[in-house]
């Protein structure tokens, strides 16, 4: 007898409208996006929506029984708390689906001033245990958590057994191996900060430069963070996935993560039989084609799991980070 | 820290042919042609699609130098939402600009027409970018808000004397595009 699902929700990015409506007809249940501020973890210049734009493609999703949740994820610097309270109560008043915090003031601003506005917790909280998510639950009514992408599938499990709320995990894009939410090296790079500014590597401060020889050099403010050869697959220009070196290893390397995407297309069934009640794709900062291709691709292999089948699994190769995928810490903690 | 270049399979005919097809096809026009066509292509969009110059907020008035490295001329877009302006230029010229953006032609128009993604093809780097990166990645976050084809758009405002050159570099896009999944 077939194994039996719940079925999950697939998530999925959009940082534009055109987006979003490219990800609504590509099969997602529920898209995710941000406001054109330091509200949201993807702050980058020419992306996200304005108040206008979110309540049009609130319009263009419910239509289609899909949902879009904001994502209000970033810190509030002291004196600041203005502008992430005014995306609360747009949210509110437009009737998002849910918003996706990862400030306890935001959380709480937003829990007592609209208790019928459902929260999720960002992965930028960086919540991990029980007993983190469980203080979530209880002091701002969070709905449901996203998980930080360093918990094997079988831990996922065991946490499912032990908080009172649905858990939301990563199955494809960026891999983020750092304490999510906590990382500094843009900050100390360039004065601008991912957690409050909203900008990982702030395309202001990158540069590049081709050499005659076809070398690619990438600059982040004044740090020289990697050089490509001629033809040598490149990666974002992130500090996190830069090559150095050192006294200890004269040889430029990976000193923190290397350019490669995280691809869980087949560890669909086990995620789903471990309780994950939504799968997220992440990727606001990517364009219509590649949300078109992952959320298609994914739709049909959720689809091909619920009925029984073993999930068809797109290539979507073309589209990673320096063109490798992993199941980083999902498969195991021993993957890098 | 570079690498030895990845050694490149032997091009076949058929690659270099349709690799060459857009530059043997414009190398003997002259700018003075191409030109109406370019600002016609630019008030055009400026008329059609106001939301991009909002998009681009302060580097709508930036002048992007756009270089389909096959074509035997670069181009420079400057966006302003009151004078829009796309000319083409000699490379040998190397007009002044605050970034510059470069690839093969047809990868640039499917990129802009939101069929490749510009990410994944600076990771292969088939797409270059230099300058003002800010810039840049707000003009293509602008122009992925472009729902529908750019090209499409822009050739049915020259109306149905232009069918037959669409329909034409529509069979060579796709010929392209064939050969680059193949």
């Amino acid at each position: 007898m077939p194994e039996t699902y719940i079925r999950p929700e697939l998530v999925c990015p959009a940082g534009t409208p055109a987006a979003l409506r490219t990800a609504v007809d590509a099969g997602a249940d529920a898209v995710y996006c941000g406001f054109q501020n330091e509200t949201n973890a993807r702050n980058f210049p020419g992306l996200n929506f304005t108040p206008a734009e979110l309540e049009q493609s609130l319009g263009y999703a419910h239509a289609r029984n899909a949902k879009v949740l904001l994502a209000v994820n970033t810190f509030p610097p002291a004196g600041k708390f203005e502008l992430w309270r005014d995306a609360v109560d747009i949210a509110a008043r437009l009737g998002v689906d849910a918003m996706i915090v990862g400030d306890m003031g935001v959380a709480d601003y937003a829990a007592k001033t609209y208790p019928n506005l459902r929260l999720h917790l960002s992965v930028q909280a960086g919540a991990s245990s029980p007993e983190a998510i469980r203080f979530y639950c209880q002091a701002f009514g969070i709905k449901r958590v996203v998980l930080p992408r360093i918990l094997t599938v079988a831990e996922i499990a065991e946490l499912h057994r032990e908080i009172p709320c649905e858990i939301e995990a990563f199955i494809f894009g960026n891999i983020g191996m750092m304490a999510e939410g906590r990382c500094s090296l843009t900050n100390y790079a360039t004065g601008l900060s991912t957690n409050m500014d909203g900008v990982c590597s702030p395309a202001a401060d990158v540069h590049y430069e081709d050499d005659k020889e076809g070398n690619l050099t990438t600059r982040l403010g004044p740090f020289m963070i990697d050089c490509f050869a001629g033809g040598e697959n490149a990666g974002y220009p992130t500090i996190c996935k830069g090559r150095y070196t050192c006294s200890a290893s004269p040889e430029a390397y990976y000193a923190f993560e290397e350019p490669v995407s995280l691809n869980l297309s087949a560890l669909l069934p086990d995620l789903m039989r471990a309780g994950v009640t939504a799968l997220k794709i992440e990727g606001r900062q990517r364009s219509r084609a590649y949300v078109k291709a992952v959320v298609a691709a994914f739709r049909k292999a959720v689809d091909d799991v619920m009925a029984g089948n073993a999930p068809a699994l797109a290539n979507l190769l073309a589209l990673t980070e320096g063109h490798r995928e992993t199941q980083g810490a999902y498969r195991s903690k021993a993957w890098r | 820290m570079p690498r030895s270049p990845r050694a490149e399979p032997p091009a076949s005919s058929l690659r270099a042919l349709l690799q060459n097809i857009p530059g043997f096809l414009l190398a003997a026009a002259p700018l003075a042609v191409i030109q109406p066509i370019l600002s016609r292509i630019a008030s055009h969009v400026a008329t059609d699609r106001p939301e991009l110059f909002a998009r681009l907020g302060v580097h709508a008035r930036k002048r992007f130098l756009i270089d389909p490295t096959d074509l035997p001329f670069v181009l420079v877009l400057s966006p302003d939402n009151n004078r829009p302006h796309l000319r083409a230029y000699r490379r040998t010229e190397n007009p002044a600009h605050h970034a510059a953006i470069s690839g093969k032609f047809f990868i640039l128009l499917d990129m802009i027409d939101g069929t490749l993604d510009g990410d994944a093809l600076f990771f292969t780097r088939d797409l270059r970018v230099s300058g003002d990166t800010e810039a840049v990645v707000a003009l293509r976050n602008a122009l992925d808000d472009f729902e529908g084809s750019a090209l499409d758009s822009v050739v049915s405002s020259f109306g149905p004397l232009a069918k037959p050159a669409a329909l034409a570099v529509s069979a060579l896009r796709s010929m392209q595009a064939s050969h680059r999944h193949a």
